[in-house]
């Protein structure tokens, strides 16, 4: 409790602080605002940019649902990998898991009997993964880019040897609909792939954690200053394994998601490199690569440009090769540009 | 006298509609310890960055050196016109050499290969000439703050500066490193250095000042020559009017003071702590003082588990608790105020908010896990108003506070857990006059309504002025307790004597 009664005012106010102070805050707002909006003009711009470049066949409901469809997976994985980068940490090993995750589904999906349960055991593969990463780092104070890089390796070879090193294959995989089917909003008109309702789901509920619960004040505190954390009485390693165990589960069920889709996984194809379409979506959601500052929509945003540019590069008659060069370009850019704004704004 | 060697004329400097300086005329003559005052945001940091090339002065003003007018360009600038800065956060890189350090930006090499001799032989008779007990080749990393400055200094005159800006060089300083760091100051004042020393501390000013010059919002108040240098006159101009009683004191410890609150018995960390017993009883401030490096904060944070103690026990209200991390401290009622608020304390990209509110999120919560934004919002709101803090409001990023207000915002946190003990460690440091002075009134309020409080310090004015009774530490051990009477206040003398050991020799 503070003191009852106030300590008198002894001392003059320092230095013409309402006029500083207000304005203090006016470019804090406005900073807060440029922050919100991250790279949203930059999606909308090179959504109206290829609907130009491919004669209008950006902006149809078919090509947009495949657009959503397509960064599905990757916002599920990117929104894992948004817990993790809060607290300033990484987490390479989301593709692997991801495979790992597809690969036990599938196997569970074959046997008789326990074959519905292959969607909770592929998520469970996930989250006893991260759970694993994030005991390591919390508990043994190792790297986590050290860890997840060890992971990335180890896990994928868990993935092979799941199907002894083959395809498995269930045409019959129960819940297919999650993969393929899509909600009907409005029959015939509006409707949207189950994989990008789905997503969405993950989102929301990951901005109740982040912006709503105790535990999400805590992550953002750890990422912004670890050891004022631990003094502030925060219990740091139950963070860090949560955020591990956040992402190793998001994996997972992005495992199931492709599972369902595929009717099949393969432990050495699935996943190949998704850690870093994740890690990207986050960079393109302005979220500090150093922890403390960031939020989910952002990565959603971030996301969803990885996604259209694959769509509108393909619509628009790309080139395969030249594909992986502008994308690569666009995602420097973007950032470039975001660093730029900033520093015009961050001025103290 | 001799010609003044730095002029600065109508010197201004507005960011957007905000004028941090305004038409400032500072003359700063060649073997003067020119002493620059004035709470935090005052100016003086703006001032020194546009001596040191970091901000462009608007135009209108003009900077002369050694009489020809010059135009200080970027980092380099300052070093080139003749100013060296020491800032309060050194700039040295650790992981070098004194002499790597001090050659910094400018080795020497012989066709491109580093000549790590030369340089050594370079700043040998240098470090010499300062009385350094340390050799070129050392590792920075593992030198004592009061030697860094030193090669902070050595790094100034090796670049051949006329004039040498010092912020707040005594705030990571121990009684005696300080006293070598004045000692050495002086010396280079009789090489006619022309020296400008910023500091909060009004006994710094008195024992080296030549003249003292005060800004307050960004304007030049006023300009004192040695005889007219008096802690009332600096005040005054600081704050713009009189200070009536700086610490303030008002609670009586033997009427308010309760049972034994926090009892720390033989604690020891096998390393800095070497067995310390330690009580403080309700509505008692007790201070705990001693030199850099006596084991005061190592204390504290075995007290609140923040590292592991090898043997002793903590007593709350006569209860033996097993406190094992920060966390549990909190929940058996201690609170711990960190010496270092920026890199232990605060968010600082966090709102005030949810800085003030951290540690109760939990206590707050709906169904055990939803924010509360609504009491959170309520009790930010009191702080403000309890604590005085000033910030436009509760939303403002931590970080972009003064000092004295980042201080208040940490403080809230740490009473929102209602403690029933506070331990503040350096609670004024890096704290304006005005915030100071609010800081002591709050611990004084907080005493009255029974919180047992332990404050280290190693400002002693300060202890003596706060403080019911001192426990004075001294190589990881209590070397001495004192206890004010009303006829008996301690002095600082006493204290020094047991810091120092010193109490030892005069008793044999």
């Amino acid at each position: 409790m503070p003191p009852d009664n106030p300590p008198p005012q002894e001392v003059a106010t320092t230095a013409g602080t309402p006029g500083f102070a207000t304005a203090e805050t006016k470019r804090q707002r406005t900073r807060l605002i440029i922050r919100a909006a991250g790279m949203l003009p930059v999606l909308l711009l090179l959504c109206i940019g290829f609907h130009f470049l491919s004669d209008g066949r950006f902006f149809t409901g078919q090509n947009l649902g495949i657009v959503l469809q397509q960064a599905a997976v990757n916002t599920v994985l990117a929104a894992g990998m948004t817990f993790v980068i809060l607290t300033g940490g990484i987490d390479l090993s989301v593709g692997s898991i991801l495979a790992a995750s597809a690969m036990a589904g599938l196997i569970v999906s074959t046997l008789p009997d326990i074959e519905l349960l292959w969607l909770p055991a592929a998520v469970l593969t996930g989250l006893v993964i991260g759970v694993f990463n994030g005991a390591l780092i919390a508990l043994l104070r190792l790297p986590p880019f050290i860890v997840t890089l060890g992971s990335l390796t180890a896990v994928r070879g868990l993935a092979r040897l799941l199907g002894a090193d083959t395809t498995v294959f269930n045409s019959a995989i129960p819940y297919a609909f999650i993969g393929n089917a899509s909600l009907t909003l409005v029959p015939g008109v509006v409707s949207i792939p189950w994989l990008s309702v789905i997503a969405l789901l993950v989102i929301l509920v990951s901005w109740l954690v982040l912006r709503r619960t105790v535990l999400g004040v805590h992550i953002y505190a750890v990422g912004g200053n670890e050891s004022a954390a631990r003094l502030a009485g925060i219990k740091v390693r139950a963070v860090l394994i949560f955020v591990y165990g956040v992402s190793g589960l998001l994996a997972g069920l992005g495992g199931a998601m492709q599972a369902a889709r595929l009717y099949a996984a393969n432990g050495l194809q699935l996943g190949q490199s998704y850690e870093l379409d994740a890690i990207t979506a986050v960079i393109l959601g302005c979220t500090s690569f150093v922890g403390g500052i960031g939020s989910i929509w952002g990565t959603l945003v971030g996301a969803l440009i990885i996604a259209v540019l694959s769509n509108g590069l393909i619509l628009t008659g790309v080139s395969d090769v030249w594909q992986y060069v502008i994308k690569g370009v666009v995602i420097i850019g973007a950032v470039a540009l975001d660093r730029y704004r900033l520093q015009g704004s961050a001025r103290t | 006298m001799s010609d003044p060697i730095l002029e600065m004329r109508r010197v201004s400097k507005s960011f957007f509609s905000i004028k941090a300086l305004r038409n400032v005329d500072l003359t700063v003559y060649p073997g003067e310890i020119h002493a620059l005052m004035g709470e935090n945001g005052a100016g003086k940091s703006t001032l020194m960055k546009i001596l040191s090339g970091a901000y462009r002065p608007d135009p209108g003003g003009e900077i002369r050196i050694e009489g020809k007018p010059v135009r200080i360009d970027g980092p380099l600038g300052g070093r080139a016109a003749g100013i060296s800065i020491i800032y309060q956060e050194l700039s040295l890189a650790p992981n070098l050499s004194v002499a790597e350090n001090i050659y910094l930006g400018r080795e020497i090499s012989r066709s491109g290969l580093l000549d790590r001799g030369a340089m050594r032989a370079g700043v040998g008779p240098m470090l010499e000439r300062l009385g350094a007990d340390f050799t070129p080749s050392t590792l920075v990393a593992h030198l004592s703050m009061g030697q860094r400055q030193l090669v902070e200094i050595a790094r100034a005159l090796h670049a051949r500066s006329k004039i040498l800006i010092m912020d707040e060089p005594t705030t990571a300083l121990s009684a005696g490193e300080s006293e070598r760091l004045f000692a050495l100051i002086r010396q280079l004042r009789a090489e006619d250095l022309a020296i400008i020393y910023i500091s909060h501390r009004m006994d710094e000013v008195y024992a080296l000042g030549d003249r003292v010059t005060v800004l307050r919002d960004g304007t030049l108040v006023g300009s004192l020559d040695k005889p007219q240098i008096r802690a009332d006159t600096i005040v005054r101009l600081m704050v713009g009017r009189e200070v009536s009683s700086f610490y303030k004191k008002d609670h009586d410890p033997r009427a308010s003071r309760g049972g034994a609150v926090l009892a720390v018995v033989d604690i020891a960390d096998g390393r800095r702590v070497k067995g310390c017993s330690v009580t403080v009883h309700a509505g008692e401030v007790v201070g705990l003082a001693g030199l850099i490096g006596a084991g005061r904060t190592e204390l504290a944070h075995l007290i609140i588990g923040a590292s592991p103690k090898t043997s002793g026990h903590v007593e709350i209200e006569g209860r033996a608790v097993n406190i094992r991390t920060p966390g549990e401290a909190l929940d058996a009622g201690i609170a711990y105020l960190t010496e270092d608020r920026k890199a232990l304390g605060l968010f600082l990209d966090m709102s005030c908010l949810d800085n003030i509110n951290l540690a109760v999120l939990g206590r707050d919560a709906k169904l055990g896990c939803v924010l509360d934004r609504d009491k959170g919002r309520d009790r930010a709101r009191r702080a403000f108003a309890a604590l005085g803090i000033r910030a436009a409001d509760t939303g403002v990023a931590a970080g972009a506070l003064s000092g004295g207000n980042q201080q208040k915002v940490l403080l809230s946190r740490l009473l929102a857990t209602k403690p029933k003990v506070l331990i503040l460690d350096e609670p004024t440091r890096g704290v304006d006059v005005g915030a100071k002075s609010e800081i002591y009134s709050i611990i004084d309020n907080l005493a009255k309504s029974g919180t047992a409080i332990l404050v280290i310090s190693s400002d002693l004015p300060e202890i003596v002025g706060i403080c019911d009774r001192v426990i004075v530490m001294r190589a990881g051990r209590v070397a001495g307790e004192m206890e004010r009477t009303a006829t008996s206040p301690f002095s600082q003398e006493d204290i020094m004597a047991f810091a120092t050991g010193m109490e030892q020799l005069d008793a044999s």
